[in-house]
């Protein structure tokens, strides 16, 4: 209970981080050439000047900037978007329909990334400067420079042309039609290519701080204690210098939620994904500054969430945050 | 000079700055070795590389030769990752050192402005900021610089707290000196190394972002950058896969240069940190 006391906490005080995020966008939006009336006359084919004007008053653009701001916040409470004119329908259920695959995407990067930076970061610190660690740490550095989009470009090629192992993009075979478990397979198989793509620099740097935290956490007095007992050293890594070893691994998901998501509207565009971080660079180039500003808001949303679930994870891994809160 | 000898002492700091230099040459040499403008038609187009001696690297899609655009885009790279980082440290320096010295609300409310910062993705916003202000290469330049602050910010910040009450900021205290003498005369050069340290990382991630938005054709499209070249290639990536690969080693190869080298500093400049 005291661990929800204490996300809780900390969610509410990312209230006013996300009010200043909506406000500084939606200010920012007033500079860009252009409005929704403009996208939406456009589309339209033109229209005199007449048609224009009212269409600002119906969609309150005729008014002041703070007060076109009130009514935003206003309407955000009551979770209304606004509407998107490109789509055709609220900017709610476009964002909606977006996010699966985004969220499917991102969780199953972070696992891999998760997993493999900390199996990889064990193996480097346990034999530290010796060559599984050079190895490891120098695949590491290659990695982390490596631009993700061309990565992703660069396995289309050899695992989807030449190979022809993996669909070269997409989020489902739509003409197959499939159902249950068959459709869930076809799904996973096109979310192979884009994990690996977007989970890549993550691994990097997940192995990179797990060899660091590791090499750390060896040192530590109870560590020595617990060798002196007898303890083999498998399970001294196990029970005694994993569990604090991956606090700071921990720490690291909730920083590194932002720039997953900002790393996925490159690999959805790579892949062909309809997720949000695609939707995001549509909206771009299509000049639909309402679902744009949908997606920030979302997207804070979802980094402050992740923040919360890291909260309580790190609440549970090290109980003496619970004694200081 | 301690420094200087162990950074030399270490063989992936000493490969790192060759590769730097190397990268650093290209640029330099571009204008020299590639004298025509790298993104006028060159020759037949897709022509594979090694395959025409006068086009080492082969051509692109419209036939305009992919090594003049690599000679020419590590001139991009290198400036707009150069100018990003040092606008990114500027500002960093600046609100983490009044954040920092000061505390109370004026920590608070910075702090704040950069918690949105990191809590909004920084892609988003750079999407954000190139919806608005557009791509030529200096709004591309500002936008990047703009969105990685935050981190050089909590450095300086956490430099500042732990020197504000040192000896010598109080001894410059009760000499008279104004705040401004203190925060940039005192304490700005003993907060400084760590934070020119991590410019290394904003510049290999600055580097990054831009070829990112490159790549999906909202950087400058009138210039030769190794990300615009890497989105042309995508087209033709089933058989030609080169045009996209090629560019691809590059950014790679001057990210790694880069982090090498920052990590390198780091090693020589904390010698108690080293191996870790």
């Amino acid at each position: 209970m005291r661990i929800l006391n204490l996300a809780g906490r900390r969610l509410a005080a990312s209230i006013p981080t996300l009010v200043l995020i909506l406000i500084g966008v939606f200010l920012l939006l007033q500079f860009a050439p252009g409005d929704t009336v403009d996208a939406m006359m456009a589309q339209m084919g033109g229209g005199d000047a007449a048609t224009a004007r009212e269409l600002r008053k119906f969609y309150g653009l005729d008014l002041s900037i703070p007060a076109q701001l009130g009514n935003y916040l206003w309407r955000l409470v009551r979770l209304d978007l606004g509407f998107s004119s490109i789509y055709g329908k609220p900017v709610a259920s476009v964002i909606l329909e977006r996010l699966p695959p985004t969220i499917l995407l991102m969780t199953a990067s972070l696992s891999f990334a998760f997993f493999f930076g900390l199996v990889f970061g064990v193996i480097a610190a346990r034999g530290v400067n010796r060559w599984p660690d050079t190895l490891i740490s120098t695949l590491g550095l290659i990695f982390y420079a490596t631009p993700s989009f061309w990565f992703g470009l660069m396995a289309i090629v050899v695992f989807s042309v030449y190979l022809q192992w993996l669909p070269p993009g997409g989020f489902e075979d739509i003409g197959a039609a499939r159902t249950g478990i068959w459709r869930a397979l076809d799904i996973a198989s096109h979310l192979v290519l884009p994990t690996l793509t977007l989970g890549l620099i993550f691994l990097a740097i997940y192995l990179r701080i797990m060899r660091a935290s590791m090499l750390e956490v060896l040192n530590l007095d109870y560590v020595r204690t617990a060798r002196a007992k007898g303890l083999d050293e498998t399970r001294v890594v196990t029970r005694h210098v994993l569990r604090n070893a991956l606090l700071p691994m921990v720490t690291l998901i909730g920083l590194q939620a932002g720039t997953m998501l900002g790393g996925s509207v490159v690999v959805e565009s790579v892949f062909s994904l309809p997720g949000l971080g695609r939707l995001a660079y549509e909206s771009v180039v299509q000049r639909d500054l309402n679902t744009l500003l949908g997606i920030v808001f979302v997207s804070a949303l979802l980094v402050i969430t992740v923040n919360f679930i890291v909260d309580l994870i790190y609440a549970r891994l090290d109980p003496r945050i619970m004694a200081e809160g | 000079m301690d420094a200087v000898k162990r950074y030399f002492r270490s063989p992936a700091a000493v490969a790192g700055l060759i590769l730097l230099l190397i990268v650093i040459a290209m640029a330099v040499s571009a204008g020299w070795l590639y004298p025509r403008d790298p993104l006028a038609l060159a020759g037949r187009p897709l022509v594979w590389p090694f395959s025409n001696p006068r086009f080492l690297l082969g051509t692109d899609n419209s036939g305009r030769d992919i090594a003049a655009q690599i000679f020419y885009g590590a001139r991009i790279s290198l400036l707009i990752g150069g100018v990003a980082t040092a606008i990114a440290i500027l500002i960093g320096i600046l609100v983490g050192a009044f954040a920092g010295y000061y505390g109370g609300w004026v920590d608070n409310v910075l702090m704040r402005i950069t918690e949105a910062f990191q809590t909004l993705p920084n892609f988003v916003l750079l999407l954000v900021l190139v919806a608005v202000f557009g791509s030529t290469l200096t709004t591309v330049t500002i936008a990047v610089g703009v969105v990685s602050w935050p981190a050089p910010a909590r450095l300086t910040r956490a430099e500042f707290l732990s020197l504000r009450n040192r000896e010598f900021v109080q001894a410059g205290r009760t000499l008279g000196m104004k705040n401004s003498q203190l925060i940039f005369g005192e304490i700005l050069p003993n907060a400084l190394p760590p934070v020119i340290v991590y410019a290394s990382v904003v510049m290999a991630v600055a580097i990054l972002l831009e070829s990112a938005l490159a790549f999906l054709r909202l950087s400058d499209p009138n210039v030769a950058s190794w990300g615009n070249l890497i989105g042309l290639g995508r087209d033709v990536l089933r058989v030609q896969w080169y045009v996209s690969a090629i560019p691809g080693i590059a950014i790679l190869v001057t990210v790694l240069a880069v982090s090498l080298v920052g990590q390198g500093l780091n090693d020589a400049l904390n010698p108690r940190l080293k191996g870790r």
